[in-house]
């Protein structure tokens, strides 16, 4: 099953590599990855998307909080987030096909932000799902080529 | 007060830390410490190889209690300790690795005698730091201090540039550690307690583990008096050796692959184990489907990752082991087991430790026994890595904490001799005995000269058996006597080798020779001493349950 997990790091050099070696040596795996600075300076914020049951996530939770530098984990699976990732992607465009793109564009809500005679750069946010329906109603134009980033979410003010 | 960084962290280490001594090795990286060190007073001990120190750091810590410090330059210096700090990491032992780094504005550009220290050391250390801020010294000093001995205790790395050793600082040492991420609990849940006399009052084959956790939190006392109240047996882990004195009528011997037979049987057939400051490694449950299958478990650990990492758990209490013995002392009601106690008799009369008599050859286990008996079970008890290790937990009964010093997590062969120097310079008033294979004291010979530098009269015990016992053994067991690079045939003459290093030595090769050199040894008190045995190769350990099996796969001999 795949966890959300949010961590909250003071924001010193080496803590991303802290946490990316324990994960590897601990044989997690990370499937998606994002950090940044939070609202307060001196913390970051890394989210992550990991594999596992309960009993891995467990672990995974516990030994993140062996983490001198971890001040807080928290494990967003089932609680009501909103979620994005952004997306770039460059897909093949010419006169012939470029009216149909833009239709799917605008039905995504996404945008175009770069064009030239052979593609087009379109950017896109929304959660997981949303982001590979997109690219999957682009692959028949031909995807160039695609960067992606790691999830973010933030817990629901209103609970539900 | 301006000082250099250097002066402030060993005028710091003995103000504040009480630091007595520190096992190093010198070079470029932190030729500015040493020079501070050549006007201290802070003692400081020469090893002849980085690895000696760490081990010797270590073997402190073990046997006092203390935090242990050790030193070493950049580069090979670093990665030379890397060793020692996991062996220190994998059995919790709080030792200060401080590392030179090269200067400042040459990191990152392969400068000479540069490595990458933090990132080497950061899956075997609690914590490490790379010290920059000269400003930061202190800080960051008072807080690895504060790491390395509290909560689950551990190794703590703090890598220094050298022109950072030579910048002056104002020495203000902070007020309090403040640490956002870090506040280990020590106090035991309430409700979780009142749970676990629960679980205790309904057992009916009650068992206590105890682990090295037990011995870290001093809290051997509190073992005993809770053990004697509920009338339970107690076993321990291979770490967790000394935690209750082996002579004791609850002790039953330590559980694992080689632990007593009775020792497995007890928690095996147990219906309860409340197991304190014990990570239930491969080594002690073996396969862990089938580890004591009809017990509840009480698992009391600092460190919460611990629970339900390797086996599930049914009461967690995260706590300090002192703590909640203390608690759970006052909880719990008297009880008596007798059926129980029965059967445990049954399986010591049954299974003792016991080994096989040769009439032409030296056993090693016999040797054990009149070490113990000549030291009259009060020697401090290092041990290498391999059947020596093991014979030595079996034959040597210790009656107390920190008597028992052994790599139990990391397993590494050469840390027995070094961690015996630190362990001796740790403890003057007591015998220091290492006992060694001819295969793991080659590892650190070398430590022969800091040994004889320092006139510690640490007593060396080879079980020579011309071979790499341990693997021999599996290879004789598992792999068709197919005795693939194990056997050590062309060895040094340790006499010869012990007099090179200005330390004794002396060969014993027939049985009616032993008594009297471990005397001989035991009276010499100016010089290290080898006392080379050449004992039986063919003998093996048992009780033997093989890895990663069930306790019915035991051999008993």
């Amino acid at each position: 099953m795949q966890h959300t997990l949010s961590l909250i790091v003071e924001n010193k050099p080496g803590v991303l590599a802290r946490i990316a070696g324990l994960f590897s040596r601990r044989g997690y795996n990370i499937e998606s990855l994002a950090v940044n600075t939070t609202e307060t300076p001196n913390l970051s914020r890394i989210t992550l998307v990991v594999n596992g049951d309960e009993k891995v996530l467990e672990q995974i939770t516990k030994q993140a909080y062996k983490l001198i530098e971890v001040i807080k984990v928290n494990d967003f699976t089932g609680v009501p987030v909103v979620e994005r990732e952004l997306a770039l992607i460059r897909v093949k465009s010419d006169a012939s096909t470029r009216r149909a793109i833009i239709d799917l564009v605008e039905i995504f809500r996404a945008s175009i932000v770069d064009v030239s005679d052979k593609d087009l750069i379109i950017e896109v946010t929304g959660d997981s799902e949303k982001i590979d329906a997109f690219k999957k109603n682009l692959e028949p134009y031909g995807i160039k080529e695609m960067v992606r980033t790691g999830k973010i979410v933030m817990e629901r003010g209103l609970k539900l | 007060m301006q000082m250099t960084v250097a002066e402030a962290i060993i005028k710091y280490m003995q103000e504040e830390e009480g630091v007595e001594i520190l096992f190093g090795y010198p070079g470029g990286a932190v030729i500015g410490f040493y020079d501070a060190l050549y006007n201290s007073t802070l003692k400081h001990v020469l090893v002849r190889h980085e690895q000696g120190a760490a081990h010797a750091a270590d073997g402190y810590a073990r046997s006092t209690g203390k935090v242990g410090v050790c030193v070493a330059t950049s580069g090979p210096g670093a990665t030379n300790l890397v060793t020692g700090i996991a062996t220190a990491y994998m059995d919790s032992t709080p030792i200060i690795a401080i590392t030179g780094q090269v200067r400042t504005s040459a990191i990152g550009k392969d400068s000479f005698q540069e490595v990458d220290t933090r990132g080497i050391t950061m899956p075997i250390t609690k914590h490490n730091y790379l010290l920059k801020d000269p400003g930061e010294a202190l800080r960051i000093f008072k807080e690895a201090f504060y790491i390395a001995k509290t909560g689950r205790k551990g190794p703590v790395l703090i890598d220094i540039p050298a022109d950072v050793f030579s910048a002056k600082i104002e020495y203000i040492v902070p007020a309090k550690v403040e640490l956002l991420g870090y506040r280990p609990n020590y106090e035991p849940h309430p409700l979780q307690l009142r749970k676990a006399v629960q679980l205790i009052k309904e057992s009916e084959r009650p068992i206590i583990l105890a682990g090295g956790g037990v011995i870290a939190s001093d809290a051997s006392a509190e073992l005993i008096k809770f053990a004697e109240k509920i009338n339970t047996p107690v076993v321990t882990t291979l770490m967790g050796k000394g935690s209750i004195p082996e002579d004791h009528d609850l002790c039953c011997g330590f559980i694992g692959m080689h632990g007593a037979a009775y020792a497995n049987y007890a928690i095996n057939e147990s219906d309860l184990i409340i197991a304190i400051g014990v990570r239930f490694s491969d080594r002690s449950t073996g396969k862990v489907e089938t580890f004591a299958p009809g017990a509840k478990i009480i698992h009391i650990d600092i460190d919460p990752a611990e629970i339900g990492k390797n086996v599930s758990v049914d009461i967690p209490i995260v706590a300090d082991a002192k703590r909640a013995l203390e608690k759970l002392y006052e909880m719990v009601e008297p009880k008596h087991n007798p059926i129980w106690w029965e059967k445990i008799k049954e399986w010591k009369a049954k299974y003792p430790l016991r080994y096989r008599w040769d009439d032409d050859e030296i056993v090693p286990q016999y040797v054990i026994e009149k070490i113990y008996e000549k030291t009259k079970g009060e020697a401090i008890v290092v041990t290498e890595v391999g059947q020596n290790q093991m014979w030595a937990a079996q034959f040597y009964k210790v009656k107390r904490p920190r008597q028992f010093i052994t790599s139990g997590g990391l397993g590494t062969m050469g840390f027995g001799f070094p961690a015996s120097i630190g362990a001796k310079i740790g403890n003057k008033d007591k015998i220091v005995i290492d006992i060694a294979g001819d295969g793991s004291i080659q590892m650190n010979i070398q430590e022969l000269a800091t040994a004889s530098a320092e006139k510690l009269p640490v007593k060396i015990f080879v079980l020579n058996n011309s071979c790499l016992g341990m693997v021999r053994q599996w290879q004789e067991l598992f792999y068709g006597k197919r005795y693939a690079c194990t056997l050590l045939d062309v060895a040094p003459d340790f006499e010869k080798l012990a007099d090179a290093y200005g330390a004794y030595g002396r060969r014993v090769t027939k049985i009616d020779e032993l008594e009297d050199a471990i005397e001989w040894a035991l009276n010499i008190n100016d010089a290290p001493v080898i006392v080379d045995i050449k004992v039986k190769r063919e003998a093996n350990v048992f009780p033997m349950i093989p890895a990663g099996g069930s306790i019915d796969k035991m051999m008993i001999d």
